[in-house]
């Protein structure tokens, strides 16, 4: 029992130290080798372009529902016209970020480490490695580099469809005013709002690309493995995701607002 | 020497793989390492190149120790070697030429028209012609093998690695390897060193055969003096006489 949980405890620190040094090599690579950039390109279409859908999806139906239900509560106190108010700043600093993110975790993440995973299974990275090519250079950087890219532009187009899918459902469904709306929408929300919510965007990136590459690259043998791999860095990088996105919200509001 | 081993131990977990092989290879040999299934040819042969570290012991590569090395010191080591895997593990969202041309396009030093030229010359000197454009996938296993061969000889290394060159391909598809592999070292000069269990292979490609067992070089010898050997372990094993329960 306790040898079991020693073990657990010595697997996961080794696992933590593993993940720090993959971090470490690949902005290392970035700072001294010269990116593949039609391996960058390839990877900002994968994650960029092909994510459009799911991410403007998420953004629209969580703009609609926020405005709906916060209408509902507003409504018995006599405001509803502060609705867009709080879509607006909710959707910029914390929905829209944390939402555009789980989403390309489980879109893009899970799609990265079964790659990856079922290279490494068919020895395809060890070939990498036999043809004088770091494994870091050629899969992790590439990737590493277009979800930083990729995340804050997908989160600021779930922003805006999130806001104008509110402004659609709050002034022409629920019978908000329409120029209260966006008066008030304007006036509460500020630029630090939009800021922090693409700060956050860029460092959700960073955690997908990272742990799913961490975990495709040290995926254990067979099906099962590269299973296993997929599952585990959704959920790592989800968890990763939900409680960095805590922490930064508590620095990025002291940061700017000074509270 | 251009590769020497020096007493490397290797375990995973509780197994103990290797347990203190030496050997010694000269530039231009042509080696087969013969051994039982799971008795850590492949891992023998994976330190050489620095897939893997030993947990004891030195691997020599031109008189560099890979195992103080780190991974991206080990690069222009790895440049010097060219390996041929069990499954052949072509880059399956890859071409032919995509994957024959991998290093050439990965070091930048040549334009377009020339990759095109040395992946057909590389194709060619294992007899595939006109798949260029085709996909692993579309590809049998003899010609996956034939596609990695010419994956590791397009930047004429100076050793070429082997690792069960034949295993799962028919009789026929398996000689047409044994013959590339004897033709690209006699006429590229390299050094050529296979790991395999097929001694019908084994005869046809080495000059000398060494013999691992129970993690350790049991025999080093010419190849003919190997399938002739009367030493009960290496007889055992060329005759398939069974004797131990593994």
């Amino acid at each position: 029992m306790v040898a079991t949980l020693r073990q657990r405890i010595n697997d996961a620190l080794t696992g933590l130290g593993d993940f720090g040094l993959l971090a470490m090599e690949a902005m290392r690579s970035l700072r001294y080798q010269r990116p593949s950039w039609l391996d960058f390109v390839r990877q900002l279409h994968f994650v960029g372009v092909k994510s459009q859908s799911v991410v403007l999806t998420t953004g629209a139906a969580t703009g609609m529902v926020l405005c709906a239900q916060t209408f509902f509560q507003f409504h018995k106190v006599k405001m509803d016209t502060a609705t867009g108010a709080v879509v607006s700043v909710g959707m910029c600093s914390e929905l829209g970020p944390v939402l555009a993110a789980l989403m390309l975790t489980a879109r893009v993440g899970a799609a990265m480490a079964a790659e990856l995973g079922t290279m490494k299974v068919t020895e395809q990275i060890d070939a990498l490695r036999t043809l004088a090519t770091h494994p870091i250079d050629y899969l992790v950087v590439p990737r590493f580099l277009a979800c930083v890219v990729a995340a804050p532009l997908l989160t600021a187009e779930a922003i805006v469809v999130g806001i104008l899918a509110s402004q659609l459902v709050g002034v022409n469904l629920l019978g908000i005013e329409g120029t209260y709306y966006r008066a008030n929408m304007i006036r509460y929300t500020a630029p630090s709002d939009v800021v922090t919510g693409l700060i956050k965007a860029l460092i959700f990136g960073a955690i997908i690309a990272l742990v799913a590459c961490y975990k495709g690259l040290n995926c254990r043998q067979g099906a099962e493995g590269v299973g296993r791999a997929t599952t585990e860095a959704v959920v790592a990088a989800s968890i990763s995701i939900l409680v960095s996105n805590f922490f930064l919200t508590l620095f990025l509001t002291r940061l700017f607002k000074g509270i | 020497m251009i590769i020497e081993v020096r007493e490397i131990y290797k375990s995973f977990g509780t197994n103990a793989v290797l347990r203190g092989s030496s050997l010694q290879i000269s530039a231009g040999e042509a080696i087969v390492i013969i051994g039982r299934s799971g008795g850590g040819k492949s891992i023998l042969l994976k330190h050489l190149i620095g897939l893997l570290r030993p947990d004891n012991g030195r691997v020599l590569v031109g008189g560099i120790d890979l195992t103080g090395l780190n991974e991206r010191e080990l690069l222009p080591i790895r440049r010097r070697f060219g390996m041929l895997f069990q499954g052949a593990a072509l880059f399956d969202s890859m071409t032919v030429e995509e994957n024959v041309g991998f290093v050439l396009q990965r070091e930048r030093s040549h334009t377009g028209g020339e990759i095109s030229r040395h992946v057909k010359e590389a194709l060619e000197m294992v007899d595939l012609r006109g798949i260029e454009s085709k996909k692993p996938a579309e590809l049998s296993g003899g010609m996956r093998k034939r596609v990695g061969l010419a994956r590791a000889i397009i930047y004429r290394p100076e050793i070429i690695l082997y690792d069960e060159p034949t295993t799962g391909l028919d009789p026929i598809a398996a000689g047409v390897i044994d013959k590339l592999i004897r033709r690209v070292w006699s006429q590229l000069k390299v050094t050529s060193i296979a790991v395999t269990h097929d001694l019908k292979s084994a005869e046809a490609i080495s000059d000398r055969i060494l013999m691992l067992h129970e993690g350790k070089i049991h025999g080093d010898a010419p190849t003919a003096e190997i399938l002739r050997s009367t030493d009960p372990i290496i007889s055992n094993f060329v005759h398939g006489i069974p004797t131990e329960t593994r």
